[in-house]
C-alpha cells in the first residue's frame, strides 16, 4: 500500500471503529455490572439517529457555539489521523509530533469549553472550569511523557518513535514503565473516564464533559460525541503503539512499499490492542469509584511526577 | 555481559521501579486499610525482586529471601496490622503532616537526591549496579519521609517497613549478600512487630490515641 493510500484508510480507519470501541466498553461494563447492556454496535445507531434530528441551537448561543462541533471534531480528526495504528508508513507522518498532538488536544478542548461557557446555563460555565482544571493538571503531564519518549528515542514523531522501538533500539526500560504510567493516567483524565469523570452521568454535580455539551442536540451533539470517541480511540493507538507496538508494519527498504500482508498483520494487531486495552479500560472503571473534584489534582500532578522520575531515571541510565 | 543478561537486568530494575511506585503509592493513600494493602502490594514486588535476582545472579539462597518477604512481609504483617487495626478501633483515615501533594514533591525531589548521591559514589560501577541502587535508595528515602509525615503510629510503622523494604531490595541487587543476615532482618522485623504492637496497645492505654503530636505534650514539648 502506498503512503497515500494508508493514510486514507487510517482516517477512515479512526473514525469507522471508534464507535465501536466506545460500545464494546460501555458492553463490558453493563455485563461486570450485572446488566445485559446494549449491543456494541448502539453507539452507530446512536450517532445516526442524532445526525437525523434537527439541531436546536439556544437564542442566546453565538457563532461559537455553532462552530465549536466542526472545529472540536476536526482537531480531534486529524490528531488521531497522524497517530499510526496499523502501519508506520504515513503520508501525513513527516508533520506528526507529539508535542503538536498535545497542541491539538488542547484546541479541542479550548473550543468544547468555549461552547459551554457560550450559551451562558450554569452547567456549561461549571463543566468548561472542571475541564479547564484538568487540562492544566493533565497537559503538563502528557508534555512530560512525551520529553521522556522523546530523550529515549532522539525524536518526538510518533512514526519515529515507534520504529526506534520496533528496530530494537529500547529495552525493558524503567523510564518506559514509569512513563507508561503516567501515560495511562493522562489518557483516563483526557478521557473524561472514571475515576475523573463519568462519562455515562447526567447527575449535576458530577458532570465535566457532559455538563459542556448539555446544550447540544442533533448533529452537533453526534459531533461532539463522536469527536469524544475518536479521542479515546486515538489514545488506545498511542498506547498500543508505543508500548506495545509488536506487528505494526514497518516499510522496509527492501521491500518498497506494497507489503500489503504486513499491513494485513498490523490491523489484525492493531484490533486486538483495541480490544484488549477497551476490555482493561471496562474492567478498571467497573473497579474503581470516582473521585471528588478537590482530589484530581493528587491524581494528575501524580502522573506529572511519574513522567517526571520518568526523565530522571533516564539520566541514571544513560548518563556515563 | 551478554544481551541475554542485558535485559534481564533490565526487568530486575522495572521490578524495582514498581517497589518504588508502590513507595509512591504509600505516600498518596488517604484510607488506613489502602496504606496497609499497597504495603503488601509493595512487598509482593519486593519478593518478586528477590525472586528474579535469584533466578539471574544463580543464587539459590536468594529465594530464601524472596520466600521470606512474601510470607512475613506481604502476608503477617499486613494482616496484623489489619487486625490490629479493627481491634484497637483506630480512626480509618490517614492524618498527615504535610498536603499529600507537597508529600509526593517532596518524594520526588528525594529521588532526585538519592539519584545525585549514587551517581558520584558509583563513578567506577556500571550503569546497571547504579540504577539498581538509586532505586533502592529512593524506596528508603520515602520511607523515611513517610514516617516524618505522618501522625499515626500505625502508618509510622508502615513507613519504617517500607524503609526496610528499600535496604533488602538494595541488599539482593548486589551480589554476595549472606544468608544469616537477610534472616535476622527478617526476624527483626517480626520481633519488631510485635513490639510495635504491645506499644500500641500500651500507648492507647495511656493517651487514648495513636496520634504522636499527643506525646509531644507528655514530653514537654509544646506547651
Amino acid at each position: 500500500m502506498s503512503a497515500v493510500l494508508a493514510q486514507i484508510v487510517q482516517i477512515f480507519l479512526v473514525v469507522a471503529l471508534a464507535p465501536l470501541i466506545t460500545g464494546w466498553v460501555r458492553k463490558v461494563k453493563s455485563r461486570l455490572q450485572g446488566r445485559i447492556g446494549a449491543s456494541p454496535l448502539q453507539p452507530y445507531r446512536d450517532i445516526y439517529r442524532l445526525l437525523q434530528k434537527e439541531a436546536v441551537v439556544a437564542h442566546s448561543a453565538s457563532w461559537v457555539f455553532r462552530a465549536a462541533p466542526y472545529v472540536t471534531f476536526s482537531a480531534v480528526w486529524l490528531a488521531a489521523a497522524v497517530i499510526p495504528t496499523f502501519t508506520t508508513n504515513l503520508l501525513l507522518a513527516p508533520a506528526a509530533d507529539l508535542i503538536a498532538l498535545v497542541a491539538l488536544l488542547g484546541l479541542a478542548r479550548f473550543w468544547t469549553a468555549l461552547a459551554g461557557m457560550d450559551v451562558g446555563t450554569a452547567f456549561g460555565g461549571m463543566g468548561a472550569s472542571r475541564e479547564m482544571m484538568i487540562a492544566s493538571l493533565a497537559e503538563p503531564a502528557m508534555l512530560m511523557v512525551s520529553f521522556s519518549l522523546s530523550l529515549i528515542s532522539g525524536t518526538t514523531s510518533p512514526t519515529q518513535i515507534i520504529a526506534f522501538i520496533l528496530g530494537g533500539g529500547v529495552g525493558i526500560e524503567v523510564s518506559m514503565g514509569l512513563a507508561l504510567a503516567a501515560l495511562i493516567m493522562v489518557a483516563i483524565a483526557e478521557n473524561g473516564r472514571i475515576p475523573i469523570d463519568n462519562p455515562a452521568t447526567h447527575l449535576e454535580l458530577t458532570m465535566v464533559h457532559e455538563a459542556m455539551v448539555l446544550e447540544y442536540s442533533g448533529r452537533h451533539l453526534a459531533l461532539m460525541e463522536g469527536a469524544a470517541m475518536v479521542r479515546l480511540t486515538l489514545f488506545m493507538a498511542l498506547i498500543g503503539g508505543i508500548f506495545a507496538p509488536w506487528g505494526m508494519a514497518v516499510p522496509s527498504p527492501e521491500m518498497s512499499g506494497a507489503n500489503v500482508l504486513a499491513e494485513m498483520v498490523g490491523l489484525a494487531a492493531f484490533l486486538a490492542k483495541c480490544f484488549v486495552l477497551a476490555t482493561a479500560l471496562a474492567v478498571f472503571e467497573t473497579m474503581i469509584a470516582k473521585m471528588r473534584v478537590f482530589r484530581y489534582a493528587d491524581f494528575l500532578g501524580g502522573a506529572l511526577l511519574l513522567g517526571l522520575l520518568a526523565t530522571i531515571f533516564l539520566y541514571v541510565s544513560e548518563a556515563v | 555481559m551478554g544481551a541475554i543478561s542485558q535485559s534481564s537486568y533490565e526487568m530486575a530494575h522495572l521490578i524495582g521501579a514498581a517497589v518504588l511506585m508502590a513507595g509512591f503509592q504509600l505516600l498518596y493513600q488517604r484510607r488506613l486499610s489502602a496504606v496497609l494493602n499497597t504495603f503488601a502490594f509493595q512487598a509482593l514486588a519486593l519478593a518478586a525482586a528477590a525472586g528474579w535476582q535469584a533466578h539471574i545472579q544463580n543464587a539459590p539462597h536468594l529465594y530464601i529471601t524472596a520466600g521470606l518477604a512474601l510470607v512475613f512481609k506481604a502476608m503477617i504483617v499486613p494482616f496484623a496490622l489489619h487486625w490490629l487495626v479493627e481491634r484497637l478501633g483506630i480512626h480509618k483515615t490517614v492524618e498527615t503532616a504535610m498536603s499529600i501533594g507537597w508529600t509526593m514533591i517532596a518524594g520526588v525531589a528525594l529521588v532526585g537526591l538519592s539519584i545525585l548521591l549514587v551517581l558520584p559514589v558509583t563513578a567506577n560501577a556500571t550503569a546497571l549496579t547504579r540504577e539498581s541502587l538509586a532505586l533502592a535508595m529512593s524506596v528508603v528515602l520515602l520511607g523515611l519521609l513517610m514516617m516524618i509525615t505522618r501522625h499515626n503510629a500505625v502508618t509510622q510503622v508502615v513507613g519504617f517497613m517500607a524503609l526496610e523494604n528499600g535496604l533488602i531490595l538494595a541488599a539482593v541487587s548486589a551480589k554476595g549478600m549472606p544468608l544469616v543476615v537477610e534472616i535476622s532482618i527478617a526476624f527483626s522485623v517480626l520481633v519488631a512487630m510485635t513490639l510495635f504492637g504491645i506499644f500500641f496497645f500500651r500507648i492507647r492505654e495511656r493517651f487514648d490515641t495513636l496520634d504522636l503530636q499527643n506525646l509531644d505534650t507528655f514530653r514537654g514539648d509544646r506547651q
